[in-house]
């Protein structure tokens, strides 16, 4: 196959990354009950050796090709021409190392903070790390499926068992909502799967061209799946609830590595499935993420729960990402991929932070706090930066991505730049009164007397604080991995060869004019 | 352009403050802590010498331009992390260092004996750093990462009592403001990339005459392209050296440390904007929309920042107004062309404004209060001060011979020289305001050092008492304004336990020496620019010219000895109606307030900007955000829809269930025609 580069070191890396945690799970099943630090010490074991072992992919991974790398493939199921068939490049390699550190750091912040059925707990953790995993290697579409949908089950099970006062609801509309769009997408694969010669290899359907008006209902079908997920407006309302009901680490897998799933689709099937059709819904789109970036950001100031305004700025956040995916040219696309990876860091650090504080006060409204810089002068000044980051502040992660994404929205339609470029003042406005609600001020009587953060907490935000640094000050670490994938993508969209530079000559021309 | 390497001594000019923040911040906790300045004030000081040292090489004709890394790449847009040094960086270097070093030692003095004492050496650091990255840089997205992080160092000190809501709010404000500036700015750079494909200086003003007279649709207007990147950039400008409209922010800014009010609110990042305008005149020079606007935007500023200053009686916010004031001037030269007079007069403006308020710090450092009603007589207890202030506020006033008179009269003259109807209109309004500013700084100066001594801080708060007790004023904000510095006296070292009741007296020296050596800058730094009419060489001009170029003025001695008569005349004036009013017939502010009680309030309250605000932008859009958002469209709209699909759903499968018979020839019925319909699809849509 001309397509991919077999995987070049002597085991199969992808699975076991997918399968480790697995195994992890497998073990504390076996575990007894009553051992319950021996499950918790497994769990956190599995998801270091499970990192550990993505490593290689970050130092090992050839970025100067787009072709799919560690490629492992083996007939499946042939009556159905089924393969097990797995691969990463550019776009999708990050978030696999995103889904492992998010693993460690779930394992950590839930170490006193889950209580009851502790070994189903860390159980559901590592299956959905698994599968999310999954999501993100998976090449054959049955493939892909299979760990979209599995995924939703432990996930359910998350909010469900160990969430908030109201979690049977949000776990339920949580579960409802991402599958009704799943099964619009299943729809869209089958027929594919009949169009492009019975096949489910993603590499060779990319190779057929669809008719456009197929596209079309292809494209929507997809949307479905993706939009929920992502979530765009006005499919969004699932979020704010799963977000605040779910228990921390339930939070911060949904922000830092579930929602990216429906980027992540847009940008691996969307987009070179169906070129045709998503230039053509490129209005759309784009008014629908400025929307998002808009409305989002301004429902952030009505909030009075802390974990719900962090989810509503999510809405926000991810309406930049959908923004820079559909401005189809290199700095949009780019920037959209690092800013997903950047929502992860700072979104998933941001509920994590609140994991612990909530874990001391048991209160997430914003009322309750104030003055916490006093008390807790070490945890604020750790929320202090996520606070920039989440802001868009230079030499932090979040500008990186957002100015990239201005820069190729701006190049796209100017209108969604300008509009977009709002959504950041009122982004300092939610987020610094936010922070000074809680953090400044007359400390609350109530919060007298709070310790301030231990070693494990500590350790459980400091990657998040190092990667918000490392992308701000040098991102090519980042991007450089995208380059080629994405330059290869925006070809094959902007079909009939028409590279990227040609599209950027184009621009600068319409602006001079 | 570029003749010389990058040097280590220039790299350790931003990056000596960036080590100090780092090892404040992260050992001042446990380690540093009481001796955080040690790293502080020796790492400015050590910038301050690299900054020397690199004054020598631009004198000696080298410019520097140089990439340290490359920031970020994304297909053809490509950034780097680096400096251009050239005689306009050179300025502002020197400017940056002096002030700082001078400043971080004074807070020594100042910040003695405070909690948070490592917390403010470290940002204060930080802000250094990010003002030489701003000046330094030699791309534009450098300068916007130095002016996001000026901004940020702005809202921490601004905001660095934070247990104090007003300290907090303020922060915030100033920080959200900016934004509202940004937002041009970043809109700005983004036309600059589209247009030249780059965001290098050089190679963006290398190509600059390209883009003379081309027209751009931007958002359905057809626009001139000059003018629309200078007018964006501008934005920014505006934001960070509080022009109007967005000049709100910096009087809340006072509730900052003072040290912090002379440094970042005076000396330095406020001046940011002119630097912008500066910067980027290639740009400005191809647009006589834009050029106007800076020159009236500037003028307005300066006039109408002047007349509130009259009224306040915050001594941190009468300074405060006077820079917003003195920023307006330096735009108004700008404007007409002049970016030297401009520059010239950041620079002297540097010196005479810290002075003035690191000098109020003392003040405050006396007397526990800001308001100036409670002040009087401090000239016996505190004479160094006194006469610091008193030298500031000479030149700031443009009083003969000293730092202040020559760059304002550059400017005066230069508005004057430009023979166009803006210019004539905005020289009207800077000889105006050659009136106003001797006039509040000396109303300063007699209020609070002439007189009687009026009680300091158990007077007002005796006073505040009464009031409250009689009736619920609405002026409370205004009061409540000053640093809680001091207070609390307890948690003070042994040096501050005389202050209790035994009056006001003179500051440390480590405060009292820094402010003599800004007092030598506020007298003799505006030398170096001195007009050739008065046997000068105007050496300052000249230095710039390289970068910001020379406006031709055609006008004869005579004019300019006329327009420096008159503009020293009003001056004269000015002061001398000061002391009339605040030395001799000390009812006549009384009454002139009761006589012209309307327009007193109006100014009083600053043209109630803020309230317009609050009222236009502020409520509405929380309204927005509460009662329609998160009332209406997200409860009842979308989810009404979610949950009434289910609904309908329920409904409709109770309809479906009469379909399952339990007759099986009906089922396969029901399976032939699903099947026959899914063929039907795809044969369709294949």
């Amino acid at each position: 196959m001309e397509q991919v580069i077999m995987n070049n070191l002597n085991y199969p890396i992808l699975s076991t990354v997918i399968f480790l945690p697995v195994l992890g799970a497998l073990l504390i099943l076996i575990n007894k009950r009553s051992w319950e630090t021996l499950t918790k010490w497994i769990a956190l074991g599995t998801s270091i050796l499970t990192f550990v072992a993505s490593i290689p992919l970050f130092t090992h991974f050839d970025k100067t090709t787009h072709k799919m790398q560690f490629v492992e493939r083996f007939s499946w199921i042939p009556n159905w021409n089924i393969y097990y068939f797995l691969g990463v490049d550019g776009i999708s390699v990050l978030f696999i190392l995103l889904s492992t550190l998010c693993a460690i750091l779930c394992v950590l912040i839930s170490w006193t903070a889950i209580t009851n059925k502790i070994k189903e707990f860390y159980i559901a953790i590592l299956l959905t790390t698994s599968f999310m995993i999954g999501v993100f290697c998976a090449l054959d579409f049955f493939l892909f499926y299979l760990f979209w949908e599995a995924m939703l089950i432990p996930m359910f099970l998350i909010i469900g068992v160990w969430g908030g006062p109201n979690r049977v609801y949000a776990a339920i509309k949580f579960f409802l909502y991402t599958l009704v769009g799943s099964v619009l997408m299943l729809v869209g694969i089958i027929v594919l799967y009949l169009y492009s010669g019975k096949t489910f290899d993603i590499l060779t359907m990319m190779t057929k061209h669809y008719p456009y008006t197929m596209q079309i209902w292809l494209f929507w079908a997809f949307f479905a799946a993706f939009a929920v997920k992502v979530p765009m407006w006005p499919v969004h309302t699932w979020l704010p609830d799963a977000h605040t009901e779910a228990p921390t680490a339930g939070s911060v897998i949904l922000a830092a590595v579930l929602i990216k799933m429906g980027a992540y689709g847009f940008l691996r099937f969307s987009l070179p499935l169906l070129p045709e059709a998503s230039k053509a819904m490129t209005p759309v789109m784009l008014t629908l993420s400025v929307i998002a970036i808009i409305y989002g950001a301004i429902i952030c100031l009505g909030q009075t729960d802390l974990k719900r305004l962090i989810a509503y700025s999510s809405v926000s956040h991810m309406g930049f990402v959908t923004l820079g995916i559909f401005a189809l040219n290199t700095q949009g696309v780019e920037g959209g991929i690092l800013q997903m990876l950047n929502h992860g860091v700072v979104t998933g650090a941001l509920f994590l932070s609140v994991g612990v504080v909530y874990e001391r006060t048991h209160t997430r409204r914003i009322a309750d706090y104030g003055g916490l810089a006093t008390e807790m002068p070490i945890y604020s000044s750790f929320f202090m930066v996520f606070t920039l980051a989440a802001i868009g502040l230079p030499a932090t992660n979040g500008f990186i991505g957002e100015f990239l994404i201005l820069l190729g929205g701006f190049a796209a339609n100017k209108w969604a730049g300008v509009l977009a470029c709002t959504g950041i003042i009122i982004g300092a406005g939610y987020m610094l009164w936010l922070y000074q609600r809680v953090f400044f001020m007359e400390v609350n009587p109530k919060l007298h007397g709070l310790v301030d953060m231990n070693v494990r907490e500590t350790i459980a935000l400091l990657p998040m604080l190092i990667l918000v640094f490392w992308i701000g000050v040098y991102p090519n670490s980042f991007l450089s991995f995208m380059h080629t994938s994405v330059q290869h993508l925006l070809e094959r969209v902007n079909s009939g060869g028409m590279a990227q530079e040609a599209q950027i000559a184009k621009n600068i021309m319409e602006v001079i004019r | 352009m570029a003749n010389m390497e990058l040097q280590w001594y220039h790299v350790l000019i931003p990056f000596l403050p960036l080590t100090g923040f780092i090892i404040n911040i992260l050992l001042g906790r446990e380690v540093t802590r009481y001796k955080a300045h040690w790293f502080a004030v020796s790492s400015v000081f050590g910038s301050w010498l690299c900054a020397l040292a690199t004054l020598q090489d631009v004198l000696a004709g080298k410019i520097i331009d140089a990439d340290l890394y490359t920031w970020i790449i994304s297909g053809t847009f490509k950034v780097g992390v680096g400096f251009l040094i050239d005689p306009l960086t050179a300025v502002m270097l020197i400017v940056v260092t002096t002030c700082a070093t001078l400043i971080h030692i004074y807070a020594i003095g100042y910040m003695h004996g405070d909690t948070g004492y490592y917390r403010f050496f470290a940002y204060l650091n930080l802000f250094t750093f990010c003002m030489l990255m701003l000046v330094m840089g030699n791309n534009f997205l450098q300068l916007y990462f130095g002016w996001e992080g000026v901004g940020l160092c702005s809202y921490f000190l601004i905001g660095y009592y934070f247990n104090k809501k007003s300290a907090a709010d303020a922060g915030k404000k100033a920080f959200i403001v900016n934004r509202f500036g940004d937002f041009g700015f970043g809109i700005g750079v983004f036309m600059v990339f589209l247009t030249f494909g780059t965001l290098h200086y050089a190679d963006v003003f290398a190509n600059v005459n390209s883009i003379a007279g081309k027209t751009v649709d931007f958002l359905g207007f057809n626009v001139d392209l000059p003018t629309l990147i200078a007018l964006l950039l501008f934005c920014g400008a505006v934001g960070k050296s509080a022009q109007i409209p967005l000049h709100v922010w910096l009087p809340d800014a006072m509730e900052g440390p003072t040290p912090v009010s002379a440094l970042i609110h005076a000396a330095t990042m406020v001046t940011a904007g002119v630097f912008l305008v500066a910067r980027c005149n290639p740009i400005f020079n191809l647009s006589e929309i834009a050029m106007n606007t800076v020159a009236i935007i500037g003028a307005l500023t300066m006039f109408f920042a002047a007349t509130i200053a009259i009224t306040q009686n915050d001594i941190k916010r009468i300074i405060a107004f006077s820079t917003c004031s003195h920023l307006g001037y330096m735009f108004l030269a700008c404007g007409v062309g002049a970016y030297a007079a401009g520059i010239f007069h950041l620079y002297t403006h540097a010196f005479f404004k810290a002075l003035l308020f690191l000098a109020a710090g003392s003040v405050i450092h006396a007397v526990h209060t800001n308001n100036i009603q409670f002040m009087g007589g401090l000239k016996k207890y505190m004479p160094i001060t006194y006469a610091v202030f008193v030298i500031a506020g000479l030149s700031a006033g443009g009083f003969p011979g000293l730092s202040g008179f020559f760059s304002k009269d550059e400017i005066i003259w230069s508005a004057y020289a430009s023979h166009s109807s803006v210019g004539k209109f905005v020289w009207i309004l800077a000889l105006a305001g050659a009136f106003f500013t001797p006039f509040y700084t000396f109303r300063l100066i007699f209020r609070t050092f002439f007189g009687e001594y009026r009680g300091g801080l158990a007077a007002e708060e005796a006073a505040t008492h009464a009031h409250s007790s009689s009736h619920s004023s609405s002026h409370d904000s205004h009061s409540s304004g000053h640093d809680p510095h001091g207070h609390g006296s307890s948690s003070h070292g042994s040096g501050h336990d005389s202050h209790g009741g035994h009056g006001p007296h003179e500051s440390p020296y480590i405060m009292t020496v820094p402010l003599m050596f800004l007092a030598i800058g506020a007298v003799a730094a505006g030398w170096v620019g001195i007009p050739p009419l008065l046997g000068g060489g105007n050496h300052f001009a000249h230095f710039l010219q390289p970068v910001v170029g020379h406006p031709e003025f055609h006008a004869t001695h005579a004019e300019e000895w006329g327009v420096m008569i008159l503009s020293t005349t009003i001056a004269l004036i000015g002061l001398g109606l000061s002391a009339f009013m605040y030395l001799r017939k000390t009812d006549l502010p009384e009454r002139i307030s009761k006589q012209f009680s309307l327009l007193y309030k109006i100014l009083y309250n600053k043209y109630y900007v803020d309230e317009f605000y609050n009222l236009t932008i502020v409520q509405p859009t929380l309204k927005l955000a509460n009662k329609i958002l998160v009332g209406f469209t997200d409860a009842k709209i979308i989810e009404g829809i979610v949950n009434g699909v289910p609904n309908l759903i329920g409904i409709f499968s109770q309809k479906l269930r009469r379909l399952q018979t339990g007759i099986a020839h009906h089922y396969a019925i029901f399976m032939a025609a699903g099947a026959v319909f899914i063929v039907a699809l795809i044969i369709l849509l294949s």
